[in-house]
């Protein structure tokens, strides 16, 4: 009778969790009179503005994930190397603790009051260069600004989940292979970086789930018109708690949910990989 | 081999590590200018924006609906998930993958998902009464528990692997205690790092979180934050800097309780 103390677990999980998913996954293969047909999730390649937005979600993830991967690994290498005093570790660490936390509303406005049209750091280039960064194709809202934003998420999430991985990095690993007369770059290229791949791999992938799954501070940044994003549509279909357009709205739902399920599936075997070498 | 002399810091190191605090400092120092700025002549330096929002009965009622929802969220997970945990940890070890399983899939379904399905479901499937939708305790609670779940579970999940639940357990119980006693008096006592970080990691996320609360139509802190933009930029300024302490004195309360606990748990944000 054991099983009996997690029942109220696994009921609260259905109510809010289970079943409401599972209903939007019925919702998107349902038609109009209740019956079952795949031209609603069809339509997302069928129409021109879905796939768009498909493809604008995937590539600000793509770019936010690899963009942020890189500059956060080498800014926790920089940080955790030798010589590297170890407050500025620990202030890295804590404030990447924070700002992985930060994001929505607030963050969007701290970049609106940065680079936005009457932003701080806008008019200060304005008025120092005399340039006036939205006359030249600059804009918050769109997709470099918007990557721009995101990545003040990324690297600090990247920091964070790297920096265990790169403490697992023995410094008996170094001196043996300088020791046999490697060079830096041998070390590297033959334990270093394969040691850490997994890691960054899964790192990666989780970033591209974190950037693909964030609806409100795109939202707040575009208005939510500005740059078509598939959250952003979700939203659009869904207004004032009632879902206006509810076919669109479950088949995009969908949609979003199988390329999450598919980087949960490359994730979850990274991970385990990559905790094998992990202090 | 050990380092005879001192290490210098390494000049790639200096770059990385001065263009990494530009990027995560000129936001939060420009917000801080702007928020400063004259609503008239939009020069520095002036506090009104402040004193707009601090004269805002909207800002206080929706704050405080923010941190009750935040309290309540707490409330019901812990006492949900404290006891789940701790009953897989002691007799049902095999459900182990399962709950850390049901732990990951809030990230397969964010809330933007998340909210579609809980209208659908509660609305259309259940023709749920409006005393449930129309109540933010309720409805908007509900699904926060959702979203905190993951963070909880990390958490504790980690601070009972790091006891030995079944010496404990039994060791109490020889005594003569109660299961209330045990739990209460016994378990709690030494799990309470992992349970408060978990609580302050879920106080961030509800005082954050506007997917699921602008789109159910609720009016929490963070949509009176992104209503106030519309037309009053610079206290939307001055109530951000107040977001992010909130969300600072959240974070570091957790490393402050976790440097004593020495746990190190890696966290990613969700209130996106």
């Amino acid at each position: 009778m054991a099983w009996l103390g997690v029942v109220p677990f696994f009921a609260y999980a259905c109510m809010f969790l289970i079943l409401p998913a599972a209903v939007v996954m019925v919702g998107a293969f349902n038609s109009d009179h209740g019956g079952f047909t795949t031209s609603n999730v069809t339509a997302i390649l069928r129409t021109a503005n879905l796939r768009d937005a498909f493809w604008a979600s995937i590539k600000l993830s793509a770019i936010t994930a690899i963009a942020g991967g890189l500059f956060g690994l080498l800014i926790a290498y920089a940080a955790i190397r030798k010589g590297t005093p170890s407050w500025v570790r620990s202030a890295f660490g804590t404030f990447s603790g924070v700002a992985a936390n930060f994001g929505g509303i607030p963050l969007a406005f701290a970049f609106i009051a940065t680079i936005g049209t009457i932003g701080i750091v806008t008019q200060f280039i304005d008025n120092a260069f005399g340039v006036n960064i939205y006359q030249h194709g600059f804009a918050i809202w769109s997709p470099r600004g918007v990557e721009i934003v995101y990545l003040y998420f990324q690297i600090p999430l990247m920091i964070l989940v790297i920096a265990p991985a790169i403490d697992g990095l023995r410094a008996e690993w170094s001196e043996a292979s300088s020791n046999l007369g490697a060079s830096r770059w041998q070390y590297w290229r033959h334990i270093g970086i394969p040691v850490l791949m997994p890691s960054i791999l899964g790192t990666l992938v989780l970033l591209f789930g974190n950037a693909f799954a964030a609806y409100a501070t795109a939202y707040a940044l575009t208005s939510g018109t500005g740059l078509p994003l598939v959250p952003i549509l979700i939203g659009n279909d869904l207004s004032g708690n009632v879902l206006s357009n509810p076919h669109e709205g479950q088949a995009l739902a969908f949609g979003m949910f199988v390329v999450l399920a598919a980087m949960m599936i490359f994730y979850i075997p990274l991970q385990r990989r990559a905790s094998r070498w992990a202090k | 081999m050990g380092e005879v002399k001192k290490q210098r810091i390494a000049p790639s190191a200096v770059v990385w590590l001065l263009l990494g605090a530009a990027y995560f400092l000129i936001p939060l120092v420009a917000t801080l200018l702007f928020s400063l700025r004259n609503a008239n002549t939009g020069r520095c330096c002036s506090l009104s924006a402040y004193g707009v929002i601090v004269h805002d009965p909207e800002f206080w009622s929706t704050i405080k609906l923010s941190f009750r929802l935040a309290l309540e969220t707490i409330v019901v997970g812990l006492l949900l998930f404290v006891p789940t945990i701790y009953w897989v940890h002691l007799r049902l070890p095999r459900m182990r993958p399962v709950v850390g399983f049901m732990a990951l899939v809030p990230f397969v379904i964010p809330p933007i998902i998340l909210v579609v399905g809980l209208l659908k479901f509660f609305k259309d499937t259940l023709h749920a009464p409006f005393w449930f939708l129309g109540k933010p305790d309720l409805f908007l609670v509900g699904a926060y528990v959702i979203l905190a779940f993951p963070y909880i579970y990390f958490s504790l999940d980690a601070g009972f692997r790091a006891i030995d639940v079944q010496t404990l357990t039994e060791a109490s119980q020889n005594l003569g205690a109660s299961w209330r006693t045990t739990l209460g008096r016994v378990i709690l006592p030494n799990i309470r790092v992992a349970a408060l970080s978990g609580a302050f990691l879920t106080l961030a996320i509800v005082m954050g979180e506007f997917t699921i609360a602008s789109l159910s139509a609720f009016h929490t802190f963070p949509t009176y934050l992104q209503q106030i933009n519309q037309d009053k930029a610079y206290p939307a300024a001055a109530a951000t800097l107040l977001s992010f302490g909130i969300t600072w004195l959240a974070m570091l309360s957790i490393l402050l309780i976790g440097r004593r606990g020495g746990q190190r748990t890696v966290r990613v944000g969700i209130g996106r």
